[in-house]
């Protein structure tokens, strides 16, 4: 395992020691690496800091948390400071009390011993430490549950319901001639032009009269029909044999029955990259859901993160760990159905 | 078991008719190759029997059921397909048993009819297979297998050996005949490899441009072909033509002068009644028939000079050209020491030549007589 991997990121272009070229391609990819991944490493990092870490200055990378220490006689942990000493020498000392710019120290090991110490002179005594509170807090703190169920019910049916309709879409105009076939696939690309905006008011007006606002349902319906979806599908089920559905045909099978067990089937590779998609676009989604869902209880993951974030305070932490989770299932259906993606956008020739 | 009658079917796409008028009787049990060269409209007419294609004008009987308008599946057909078309996400048991479970057959049933076909087609061991794991010849038996068990009235066939090689064509060419033998099921089969429709057909259909050219047994189809394209597209190597024009004619008989003598006259040929004298017609007569000596009989001499030769050790292919630049093809039996350039006398024997009108279509119009029939039939 170790020595494939080595191996992996040793590669060289030809064979035996490293080009200039290499180098310069490994420091290209380094850097990529850094551009791409930095940024989440440190978010995911920063969700596990506490809000005093969040704010210390100069920021550190991983999570520290301030070291404390029982002492005896006191009732809560004190905290630990390396203290610079009058007489010139440093210690460890556990603050007992602050008074301005003055605190009163002890040593944790001889709480006797008193020491007053300008604050000037002291450093934080850090250590590693997960703030693991930021995740087990926001579920109790808010409905962090109702959201979370929000996005993926969402998510889940509003993908489900993609695929199957655009699915269908695609089967028709793939596979069956007809009059005006050319016309509809136009005009279904063409509805690719059109900003999402522009049709926001519409839209809107549609779904309030049908009564969906404050609505899931109102969420779903809108997004499900895809020209994007459509477009892929197709491009793919045209790569299918028509002798395959001919010879489905011959052997009784009806055009409903074709679809499910000969055409779905196949175009499984499609079928995932349009469910990544999907799943992204609809977790990700964020307008629509703002326009349609008013009521806090309806609100999708992206909706709470934008109300966390208060007019005057924002509480990091918990905003942090709530962005890692929002990250998560995004990141899982990608990292399973990221296999498909190369050779359905291979084969249906699309972006 | 159907017979099938095909009345005045046409096909049109659009403006462009593709089958024009096709007329045809297929007993039950009968085995019937349609022939012709790719884009002939074989593969539409087929489609259309099967009811994957539409009719746009006659009548199609399966049996005493007229079934213009009965959509596909309802038609009590199967059909192997060129590229098999077998279901790549099912093994080779799902293939097989996909359309008797469209039909609601009994579970047992399928696994019974599976079993048995799967059997005679020596697949027995490949059930659990995927078509991707199979060879050619096993993915064609799939196809046939899945014919099969629909045990349906009449099996079509597409092309079906055209994406094997030679040698796995000629045994599977041998398989589909025994099936027939053993099922005695009518079956009608597509091919443009004259070969498959000679060895294979009990009757063969000659198609040119959508329409049907001739029907015949395939020994009727060699010795009296209808028309020159017949004539042309059965038999390997092809018919000679030598391009003639007739010159005096007496009763039932004339005789011709070829453009390659125009001085010299044939002995009289046996022609049909209605030939105008002066007319063009093109001699046609087939390589094995050329002679090289003298044989008895009345013969017509044209001296040719050798392009090529094709030695095959049983048997020599000399390809010559006439004074007018005709290619004249000879099957000369054994191996003989000819060049490049050398000079022959080919003779070609008057009771071997088939004459044909000069113009587009070629009409045949030898003689037909009870005489000339028995004496090809003895030789």
């Amino acid at each position: 395992m170790f020595d494939r991997l080595a191996r992996f990121v040793t590669r060289t272009h030809g064979r035996g020691a490293p080009d200039w070229t290499d180098w310069l391609t490994y420091a290209y990819l380094l850097l990529g690496l850094l551009l791409m991944f930095g940024p989440v490493v440190w978010m995911v990092l920063s969700s596990f800091k506490t809000p005093a870490a969040l704010n210390a200055f100069p920021p550190s990378l991983l999570p520290y948390g301030q070291a404390e220490a029982r002492v005896e006689g006191y009732d809560k942990p004190l905290p630990l400071f390396r203290a610079k000493l009058p007489d010139g020498s440093t210690r460890v000392l556990a603050e007992a009390r602050r008074i301005g710019l003055v605190a009163t120290m002890v040593d944790p090991q001889h709480p006797d011993e008193q020491f007053r110490v300008n604050i000037g002179d002291r450093q934080p005594e850090r250590r590693f430490q997960l703030a693991t509170g930021n995740y087990t807090e926001i579920f109790g703190k808010f409905d962090f549950g109702v959201y979370l169920w929000n996005s993926v019910f969402i998510t889940a049916v509003a993908t489900l319901i993609t695929l199957l309709f655009n699915a269908m879409a695609a089967f028709a105009l793939s596979k069956y001639r007809f009059r005006g076939r050319d016309g509809v696939l136009l005009l279904i690309i063409s509805t690719l032009m059109i900003p999402p905006t522009i049709i926001l008011v519409p839209n809107f007006l549609i779904v309030a009269q049908l009564g969906m606002l404050n609505s899931l349902w109102g969420v779903i319906w809108p997004a499900v029909a895809t020209p994007t979806g459509v477009f892929l599908l197709r491009q793919y089920m045209l790569t299918i044999p028509d002798e395959l559905i001919d010879a489905a045909r011959m052997d009784n099978a009806s055009e409903w029955r074709i679809f499910w067990r000969i055409v779905l089937p196949l175009s499984a590779p499609a079928l995932a990259v349009l469910a990544i998609f999907s799943v992204m676009w609809r977790w990700n989604d964020f307008l629509w859901p703002l326009i349609v869902l008013s009521r806090s209880e309806k609100f999708t993951l992206q909706l709470a993160l934008n109300a966390f974030q208060g007019e005057l305070t924002t509480q990091w932490n918990y905003l942090l760990a709530m962005t890692v989770i929002t990250l998560l299932p995004v990141t899982a259906v990608f990292a399973l159905l990221q296999r498909h993606i190369t050779t359905g956008i291979a084969a249906s020739g699309v972006k | 078991m159907a017979s099938l009658r095909l009345h005045n079917v046409v096909k049109r796409f659009g403006d462009s008719t593709v089958i024009h008028g096709a007329d045809l009787d297929v007993r039950d049990g009968e085995f019937v190759v349609f022939v012709g060269p790719s884009g002939c409209g074989k593969s539409t007419l087929l489609r259309m029997i099967c009811g994957l294609e539409g009719i746009t004008g006659g009548e199609l009987y399966i049996g005493e059921r007229r079934v213009n308008d009965v959509p596909a599946a309802q038609r009590g057909l199967a059909m192997v397909f060129q590229s098999y078309a077998l279901y790549p996400h099912m093994t080779v048991r799902q293939n097989l048993a996909f359309g008797l479970e469209n039909l609601r057959t009994p579970a047992t049933e399928i696994e019974s009819r599976v079993q048995a076909a799967a059997k005679m087609l020596r697949l027995d061991t490949l059930l659990e297979r995927r078509p991707t794991q199979l060879s050619g010849g096993q993915r064609q038996r799939v196809a046939i297998g899945r014919a099969i068990v629909r045990e349906p009235a009449i099996f079509l066939f597409d092309e079906p050996l055209s994406n094997l090689d030679a040698e796995l064509r000629v045994a599977m060419r041998n398989e589909i005949s025994a099936l027939h033998r053993r099922l005695a099921t009518t079956m009608i089969y597509v091919t443009h490899d004259q070969v498959e429709a000679m060895t294979m057909a009990d009757r063969i259909v000659v198609l040119r441009a959508g329409r049907i050219e001739q029907i015949g047994a395939p020994l009727a189809l060699y010795n009296h072909p209808a028309n020159r394209f017949v004539a042309g597209f059965i038999g390997s190597p092809q018919m000679n033509f030598l391009d003639a024009r007739i010159h005096a004619r007496t009763n039932g008989a004339a005789r011709v002068a070829l453009d390659a003598a125009p001085a010299d006259l044939s002995p009289a040929i046996r022609v049909a009644d209605d030939v105008a004298a002066d007319a063009r017609v093109a001699l046609g007569i087939r390589p094995e028939h050329v002679r090289l000596d003298p044989g008895g009989g009345d013969e017509i001499e044209v001296p040719v000079v050798i392009e090529r030769v094709e030695q095959l050790g049983t048997a020599s292919f000399v390809y010559a050209r006439t004074a007018d630049n005709a290619l004249v093809t000879l099957h000369v039996a054994g191996q003989r020491p000819f060049g490049a350039g050398d000079t022959l006398v080919a003779r070609l024997p008057i009771d071997r030549l088939h004459v044909f009108e000069a113009s587009e279509e070629g009409r045949a119009i030898t003689r037909q007589d009870a005489a000339a029939s028995a004496h090809a039939a003895a030789r």
